[in-house]
């Protein structure tokens, strides 16, 4: 079995949560794996001490071209150190998108993205269960692994495992070239909005089944029955029907209310994935198979622009 | 500047509640409506606008069969120039890196300064844009939400998490692979497409593009999709029955409960 490395995000000196979630997906590929993490960045020693509290092998890769994790700059560095048929984990979130496709085609190996779980590795054929159509679905994808694989795990799936203490390893000095023609100059930090909804205790949280702008009244109106505030999915930003600041998800915000209504949204990972604290979560979609529904407390099967109206005359009546 | 803008016919999940068949080696496609993966509409938009304001052209290139000339005509229709319609039996069964390959070859025979893809398609796999830019030994941005043109090289914004944004500078000619969200696509209407019905689509094959036929295809592909299933549901929600009247009753017990009603 060739060798499993998981690279591992960092900021400010913290591990990102999806670190052990990778050393849990390597365990689960290959249970008695020794995972290597890798760790790129500058002045890193301490990120590196605390990865090795849970890899057996930690590569420290410390250079100032890494202090900003540019996925072009960490491609040269990997491909001047990484074994032929490695298998290399990342997490499915905007860095491991940004690097993991281009890696597997200069490591000229295997890529898989957004897995959800292994079936075990059976000769040269790496066994992943993966979702499509956001998660109507599921595939059973073998990957041909003879020449290694770049995998792109989906974050969150898998439970932080506990790994054992090792070593850290420093690899800084065998890197070659690292120049590239992409250049990080800085991260403008996303704006405040009108309502900050991390605060809401209980969001009206509202997705493309709302079908038009002018629907959005009742969402409002709901809202203000129950005390609530008014969140949404990202198509819903998109469209510029609602201000970025009431987005839910990866790339919007990370709420934590005790009840949460999903209406008329689909359930994605990346939407799901900035609902945390485990709320009660009330779901209402007309699409009985929606995924929402896997992951919700309360369903109810419903078109939504003829449910909202209802529950909020009722909840009116209170 | 002379843009190449990759988009795919995908089934539209927001018209379709997508059924596995019973053979489990495929999902049910008979009454799919189709549309143009979503994300690509912003990277088709965004393409027009910047030749728009600075000059160029915009193509719009599809690997598939016959039937994805309907989404290249959409996005002519949009505005694109011209389209690329990549098509061969040959083609059948790509992974991710056989895509990436079979646009590399129209990429080669071209002469771009940009090509554009969308984040993701249906598959939700975002590869193709990230393989494309390295088989090419171009520089690679994905998620790009903002984009600057400057001389020889983009100013570009990379949506990460919590909506923040990186920004980059990149050399041309580049890939980006474009987050939704970076403009508002324009409607086209029956009438704009019927406008391009006419217009020529050239197609291409293996041995138009210079591909050997093995090195692309289900035989090339490291990557496969072995069956679709349905998975196994967990606890799941309690689905709230009855008459609406009655599941509203149940549901306004159950959010005062949990403190839902102030
Ligand atoms: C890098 C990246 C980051 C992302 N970040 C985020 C993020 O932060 N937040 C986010 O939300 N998404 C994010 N997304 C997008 C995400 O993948 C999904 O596309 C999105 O969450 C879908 O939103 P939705 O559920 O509202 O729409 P859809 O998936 O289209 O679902 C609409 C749902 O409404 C139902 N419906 C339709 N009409 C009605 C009706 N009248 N009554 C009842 N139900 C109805 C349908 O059955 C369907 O289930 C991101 C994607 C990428 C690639
Ligand atoms: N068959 C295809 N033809 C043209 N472009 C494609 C094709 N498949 C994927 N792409 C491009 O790659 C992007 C990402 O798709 P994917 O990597 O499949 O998630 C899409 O938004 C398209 O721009």
């Amino acid at each position: 079995m060739a060798q499993i490395f998981a690279y591992i995000l960092h900021s400010n000196g913290v591990l990102d949560d999806s670190a052990l979630e990778l050393l849990a997906a390597a365990k689960k590929i290959d249970d008695s794996a020794e995972v290597t993490a890798i760790v790129t960045g500058k002045g890193i020693d301490d990120v590196c001490s605390k990865a090795a509290e849970s890899f057996k092998s930690v590569w420290k890769i410390d250079n100032e071209a890494l202090s900003y994790p540019n996925a072009e700059v960490v491609r040269k560095a990997l491909l001047s150190l990484l074994p032929a048929d490695s298998i290399v984990l990342l997490p499915h979130d905007t860095f491991g998108m940004d690097l993991g496709p281009g890696l597997s085609v200069k490591l000229d190996s295997a890529f898989a993205a957004d897995v959800v779980d292994f079936e075990g590795v059976e000769g040269n054929t790496l066994k992943t269960i993966r979702q499509e159509f956001t998660g109507q679905v599921n595939t059973h994808v073998h990957c041909d692994i003879s020449a290694g694989a770049v995998i792109n795990v989906r974050p969150g799936v898998f439970q932080a495992a506990e790994g054992q203490a090792g070593e850290v390893v420093d690899k800084s000095g065998e890197l070659g070239d690292l120049s590239v023609k992409r250049k990080f100059i800085e991260v403008q930090e996303a704006e405040a909005g009108e309502v900050d909804i991390t605060k809401s205790d209980v969001l009206v949280s509202i997705g493309r089944g709302i079908e038009d702008e002018d629907n959005l009244e009742m969402a409002f109106e709901l809202a203000e029955a129950m005390g609530a505030d008014v969140s949404c999915s990202r198509p819903i930003v998109d469209a510029k029907w609602l201000e970025k600041a009431r987005q839910v998800g990866t790339s919007g915000k990370t709420v934590k209310p005790k009840v949460y209504m999903a209406m008329g949204i689909s359930g994605s990972f990346q939407h799901m994935g900035g609902v945390k604290g485990n709320p009660f979560i009330v779901a209402v979609n007309k699409n009985p198979k929606a995924p929402i529904f896997q992951v919700a407390d309360v369903g109810v099967e419903a078109d939504i622009l003829e449910f909202i109206p209802e529950l909020t005359e009722k909840v009116k009546e209170l | 500047m002379e843009i190449l803008v990759c988009v795919k016919r995908v089934p539209d999940t927001a018209e379709n509640e997508i059924e596995i068949n019973s053979e489990g080696n495929d999902i049910e496609r008979d009454d799919l409506v189709y549309s143009v993966n979503e994300w690509d509409n912003y990277a088709v938009e965004e393409a027009i606008q910047m030749v728009d304001k600075h000059g160029g052209s915009v193509t719009v290139v599809t690997v598939g069969d016959e039937e994805s000339e309907e989404v290249l005509r959409r996005e002519m229709a949009m505005g694109a120039e011209s389209g690329l319609l990549l098509t061969d039996d040959a083609f059948e069964g790509s992974d991710g890196k056989g895509i990436a390959a079979i646009l590399k070859a129209a990429v080669d025979k071209g002469n771009y300064d940009l090509i554009m893809t969308g984040a993701q398609a249906d598959e939700g796999y975002a590869q193709v844009g990230g393989m494309l830019a390295a088989m090419l030994d171009y520089p690679y941005a994905s998620l790009v939400n903002m984009i600057e043109v400057g001389d020889g090289k983009l100013k570009v914004g990379r949506e990460i998490e919590g909506g923040n944004m990186e920004v980059n500078e990149i050399e041309l000619p580049c890939v980006l692979s474009i987050q939704t969200g970076i403009n508002e696509p324009r409607y086209v209407g029956i009438r704009g497409i019927r406008k391009v019905a006419s217009v020529d689509i050239p197609t291409l094959g293996a041995s138009d593009l210079g591909l050997d036929a093995g090195s692309v295809g289900e035989g090339a592909a490291r990557v496969k999709r072995i069956d679709y299933f349905v998975p196994e549901m967990g606890e799941g929600a309690e689905m709230l029955e009855g008459s609406t009247e009655e599941i509203i009753d149940k549901l306004i017990e159950l959010l005062k409960s949990k403190g839902g009603i102030k």
